[in-house]
């Protein structure tokens, strides 16, 4: 039901991001989804990558600061509306969705979901008995 | 004009005798009344019958911020409270404020050394006085005030900020006098026309700026944007408020109310005595103050003193401008502020790590604070409005502990520098003007 995601905070530099990126490349580390929130003084970037754990730990050693968060990571039908659906069962259930993120994969559509109640949402994702994806099929 | 020409033209001798005088009074007050000193005297074998003359206050000892601060909220005080008529307190180096008490005398005594002070620069029952500097428990703004009234000024106590109503009140009430932090006062010249007015909507004449270090160029670029006279005025809470000296239209020096605040210069290392001519740290033994008399307080402003005659007749003692401190005091907005107290803040909340960089700037003439703290990893967050609301929980309890607003970026751990032996802790970027 959930993918562990990596979240770094970046400071407002130039090359920042690259510097990120460039460790994870030494070492090998695929990165599968990513995506950058920002702000006028600082970002978090965010990334689903192939080994999380070890991508703590090389991050952690150049000094990054860097954790790692359990994000719900659902399965959309690859059709007009189904993202919204799945939105539309969280507003009526009155959940604050703090962030959303999709990437495809092997030809499947991944929704990456961060709300404020996590545990009303598990609740949710059960009762309407929505798709989930988990860290095994997101490997090559 | 001279508001008490008796004391204020005394020659040398005359004033020595009246300040041995007081200073036996004093020694013999703060030795029955203040556990404090009548400690240290013992300590260091001194009774009040080995203080003469003026000249034996080499003698005492000194007194510094940190034992206001140990005797944090009145154990300094020299007078019961039924007779403290008023408290005023500055932020601390550790959080608790630096407590100061006022008798009736005091308050007395303090209009009259402001008196003299706003005589100097020419101010008389005819003027009309903005008073901008804050009122509350800084002592800026009442200290004026009480001033202000006694020389029979028509008082403004509009206080701090909002500059559109400053501007407003300056020119419907027709204000002849401002009184303010001298970069508030570069600020307010700055926006006259922004706010749609000239000088020509001003009846400003005088300027009597203090509560920070400025140099002399900026006295005289303020004297050409309002086309006023501008005065430095000089005191700090501890040993009064504003009024413990004040320059003559002759700006050469700071006039010493020194039968109340009697200077000495020491070197900021032996603590010696040192002549005039010399540089060294500003010390001001409170002649008549009853609620809270200090002896030797060590300022840790940096000055100079001269004990010629001033072209302007008067004979008191004359201090320079101050050139800086011996410590790492910061003033920001007239507010002082120890870095310490950023530090304390930090480690109280617990929220990040206590290795920060304070960048102090000047934008549009107003003192800016920026502070960089860097964040603890087990603290960060995956989303943004996490990260904001670490940042503003920050900057509250920064503006709730120093009084001053101060801008929060959070950065990463281990970025800010770690330097052997002294951290630097601060980057002013604030050069006095010249």
């Amino acid at each position: 039901m959930t993918i562990r995601q990596l979240s770094v905070f970046l400071e407002n530099k130039t090359g920042h991001l690259n510097q990120i990126l460039s460790v994870l490349a030494k070492n090998n580390i695929n990165i599968v989804a990513l995506t950058v929130a920002d702000s006028s003084d600082y970002g978090i970037m965010r990334a689903i990558v192939s080994d999380p754990e070890k991508a703590m730990k090389v991050l952690r050693t150049e000094q990054f600061t860097v954790r790692v968060h359990n994000i719900f990571s659902l399965e959309m039908d690859a059709a007009p509306g189904s993202m919204s659906h799945i939105l539309d069962l969280f507003t009526s259930a009155d959940i604050c969705i703090e962030y959303v993120y999709a990437f495809s994969f092997g030809g499947k559509s991944i929704l990456m979901i961060r709300t404020e109640n996590s545990e009303n949402a598990t609740e949710i994702i059960k009762a309407n008995k929505l798709k989930t994806i988990s860290e095994e099929e997101i490997k090559y | 004009m001279i508001w008490n020409e008796r004391i204020e033209c005394m020659s040398r001798e005359e004033m020595r005798a009246l300040q041995s005088e007081k200073l036996i009074d004093l020694v013999n007050r703060v030795y029955n009344n203040v556990d404090f000193y009548r400690r240290k005297m013992d300590e260091i074998g001194i009774k009040p019958s080995d203080i003469q003359s003026i000249d034996d206050i080499i003698k005492l000892p000194f007194t510094y911020k940190s034992d206001l601060r140990d005797h944090y909220p009145f154990g300094m005080f020299a007078v019961p409270m039924q007779k403290i008529v008023r408290l005023h307190a500055s932020s601390g180096t550790t959080g608790k404020p630096t407590t100061v008490g006022y008798t009736h005398n005091d308050i007395a005594n303090w209009g009259e050394a402001l008196a003299r002070c706003l005589t100097m620069a020419g101010i008389s029952s005819h003027d009309v006085m903005q008073v901008s500097y804050g009122y509350g428990l800084f002592t800026g703004g009442l200290g004026v005030h009480y001033g202000a009234e006694t020389v029979g000024c028509t008082v403004i106590p509009i206080s701090g900020g909002n500059t559109r109503r400053q501007l407003q009140l300056m020119s419907d009430f027709g204000s002849t006098v401002l009184a303010c932090t001298p970069s508030y006062a570069l600020h307010l010249a700055d926006a006259l026309s922004e706010n749609g007015y000239s000088l020509r909507d001003m009846k400003l004449q005088i300027g009597v700026f203090g509560a920070e270090p400025w140099t002399e160029n900026m006295r005289l670029e303020l004297e050409k944007k309002w086309g006023i006279k501008a005065f430095d005025i000089y005191g700090l809470s501890e040993i009064m408020g504003p009024g413990v000296a004040n320059d003559c239209e002759f700006h050469a020096g700071l006039h010493v109310n020194e039968d109340h605040f009697f200077p000495e210069i020491v070197h900021p290392n032996t603590k010696t005595p040192l002549s005039d001519g010399e540089e060294g740290e500003l010390v001001f033994t409170t002649l008549t103050k009853e609620g809270i008399p200090l002896l030797r307080y060590n300022t840790r402003d940096l000055s100079i003193l001269n004990h010629k005659k001033c072209a302007c007749g008067r004979t008191t003692v004359r201090m320079n401008k101050i050139t800086g401190r011996s410590d790492d005091m910061l003033i920001i907005r007239g507010v002082n502020l120890f870095p310490s107290q950023i530090e304390h803040v930090l480690l109280e909340m617990g929220e990040t790590s206590a290795h920060y960089l304070l960048l102090v700037d000047k934008e549009n003439n107003l003192d800016t604070l920026e502070l960089e703290v860097e964040l603890d990893e087990s603290k960060m967050v995956d989303t943004i409005k996490d990260l904001q609301m670490l940042s503003r929980k920050i900057e509250n309890a920064m503006n709730s502990a120093i009084g001053l607003s101060v801008k929060v970026t959070l950065v990463e751990p281990k970025t800010i520098a770690r330097s052997e032996g002294k951290a630097i802790r601060v980057i002013d970027n604030r050069k006095l003007r010249n």
